[in-house]
């Protein structure tokens, strides 16, 4: 154990306790669906689900499994509560954000129960920090009701190709459309801004699409503010499978490979914009 | 170019494709000129007897957002294919990117009139030719928000650069900055002595970037002040003019002349409002007039 203060004494059974050595692995991925100042932590035994919502439009998934942490334990079944995402982000980085390869902060965290604060009890270089941070009733969470078997277009795509394209999107577009089909374009993304429109093909054959199963021609607009934040996750992330189902649907899981090699995902989930048109082109 | 105007205009032409911008005053004109070997392909069009070819305008900015970054556009994208398409009033830009990538922007254009300055290089008294590197470094200890810079001759043949004074200014309050470049620095010098020119330098300031970068040698023609003075940049598949209204001098003229971006509208005397309709930036394609044959 990398403390010498010592954890709260045992014989206080805390509803989740958990280690981990390094609290990048969990603040990187917290930050990739950092995009309102609240969220709601799920944990189970099989690890934490850290969820964010918008405008009842999009959700975003920030999933790190137990493996992950050096010790995770939940006394119930599960513990859900809600909390700052800003001040615990601001918590977890209380020692700096600049990654020194050799130096990393180490985090405690525990959570007696409802009502009660979550404590991290950080460390780094032999100095402490312990910061309690109030939690909140959790509010329900958006159902997209989003599974495997209702999948009608798939694609699995190398992050590097689509990061240069999300971080110069045309802001001045209200919506990003997808068009998703088994003949040409494939898998076209497009924004209808103030200068005109802009459309980006990739072609099934790429060297970057690593999966292709589109059945059906399918093109959905989304909201571009809402959509944008998913640009932290996909920068982190080695590769994004993008799916969509009947309804237009969409769902972005982005593999995200830690400093130590290991796999964690994240989420989002959006719904299409509601005034759909026929596409520009 | 997006140093001096906010649009852009496109002109194809038979000796290739010429983008060209004026600044909001027109004081600046400038105009670039590449031939169709710089292309790997190059289709002006068919002109008809009555028809020309077609030519628009673009928003500075909305062409500037496609090629947002140079060092990665240099990375991944292979080749950019221009189409104009005048029915569907749209000029659509492809780039082809690795991993078989295409980045498609279609841009809103405006029809537009000609573009032209009329300027004859052949019939400046003066000449100036230096590799950019020279006029670059010598520009550099001029401050960057200084409007207006003398170029002229001295003793020993030096050529000087000097930032320009009101008269109205204040002697104790007035920074002059005065340079002088000698003649072996510039690859050939044809300065009639006592000749002296005064233009704005923030115009200039784009043209030696792109001049630096290229390698290309700066030629500059001028005449009298009040007459434009031309820089130009010449290569086998590019043909670069800048044209900036000068200062004219006041023994001729008691107001001060066009100054980029002047607030006061100038009082102009009527021979110098001539000068002006013969030598600034026409809008229409009516014919030139008494300069002499328009170039390019």
């Amino acid at each position: 154990m990398p403390f010498s203060a010592q954890p709260p004494a045992s014989g206080e059974r805390y509803a989740l306790s958990a280690s981990l050595d390094n609290a990048r692995h969990l603040s990187s991925l917290l930050r990739a669906v950092h995009f309102q100042d609240h969220a709601t932590c799920f944990a189970t035994a099989s690890g934490l689900r850290v969820t964010v919502e918008d405008a009842k439009c999009i959700q975003a998934n920030a999933f790190i499994q137990a493996e992950i942490f050096q010790e995770f334990s939940v006394q119930e079944e599960s513990v859900m509560f809600r909390i700052s995402l800003s001040v615990l982000l601001d918590c977890l980085t209380i020692f700096g954000t600049s990654s020194v390869p050799g130096t990393s902060t180490a985090l405690r965290m525990c959570y007696r129960g409802y009502g009660y604060p979550l404590m991290l009890f950080l460390e780094e270089g032999g100095v402490v920090t312990v910061c309690k941070i109030n939690t909140q009733e959790p509010e329900e969470l958006l159902d997209f009701d989003f599974c495997s078997t209702k999948v009608v277009n798939k694609i699995i795509l190398q992050s590097e190709g689509l990061r240069e394209a999300f971080a110069e999107l045309d802001m001045t577009s209200e919506v990003l459309q997808i068009t998703m089909s088994p003949d040409k374009p494939y898998f076209r993304l497009s924004t209808f801004g103030n200068a005109g429109s802009a459309h980006l093909d990739y072609p099934r054959d790429s060297d970057l699409m690593e999966a292709f199963h589109c059945n059906q021609t399918q093109t959905n607009r989304y909201k571009i503010s809402l959509l944008k934040p998913s640009t932290k996750a996909l920068a982190l992330s080695c590769k994004v499978s993008i799916r969509t189902d009947a309804q237009g649907f969409l769902s972005l899981q982005y593999m995200i490979r830690n400093e130590d090699g290991q796999i964690c995902f994240v989420e989002y989930y959006c719904c299409p914009d509601e005034n759909i048109s026929e596409a520009e082109l | 170019l997006s140093r001096i105007g906010d649009e852009l205009y496109l002109e194809p032409t038979e000796s290739g494709l010429s983008l060209r911008t004026v600044n909001s005053s027109r004081s600046a004109f400038a105009s670039f000129l590449f031939a169709p070997l710089f292309f790997q392909l190059y289709e002006p069009g068919i002109a008809g007897p009555d028809t020309e070819l077609f030519r628009c305008k673009v928003h500075m900015k909305s062409i500037l957002g496609v090629f947002r970054s140079l060092p990665s556009l240099e990375k991944s994208v292979g080749k950019c294919l221009i189409l104009l398409k005048p029915r569907a009033s749209r000029l659509v830009l492809q780039l082809h990117c690795k991993y078989g990538v295409t980045k498609t922007h279609n841009l809103a254009f405006q029809e537009c009139e000609r573009l032209q300055a009329v300027f004859d290089t052949q019939r400046c008294t003066s000449r100036l030719c230096a590799p950019a590197r020279v006029l670059a470094e010598a520009v550099v200890h001029f401050p960057p928000t200084l409007a207006e810079v003398t170029l002229g001759t001295g003793p020993g043949g030096k050529i000087s650069l000097q930032n320009y004074v009101e008269e109205e200014a204040e002697p104790r309050k007035t920074m002059v900055t005065q340079l002088w470049l000698a003649e072996d620095e510039f690859q050939s010098v044809a300065m009639a002595p006592g000749s002296h020119i005064t233009f704005c330098l923030k115009e200039l300031r784009g043209l030696l970037s792109f001049a630096e970068a290229s390698n290309l040698p700066l030629t500059i023609h001028f005449d009298e002040p009040g007459r434009p003075v031309v820089f130009t940049l010449d290569d086998t598949v590019l043909e670069v003019h800048l044209v900036l209204a000068t200062l004219s001098d006041l023994e001729s003229d008691s107001e001060s002349a066009l100054t980029n971006g002047a607030s006061h509208v100038p009082t102009l005397s009527d021979d110098f409002a001539d000068d002006l309709e013969s030598y600034m930036a026409a809008m229409e394609t009516s014919e030139g007039g008494s300069g002499g044959p328009p170039s390019p």
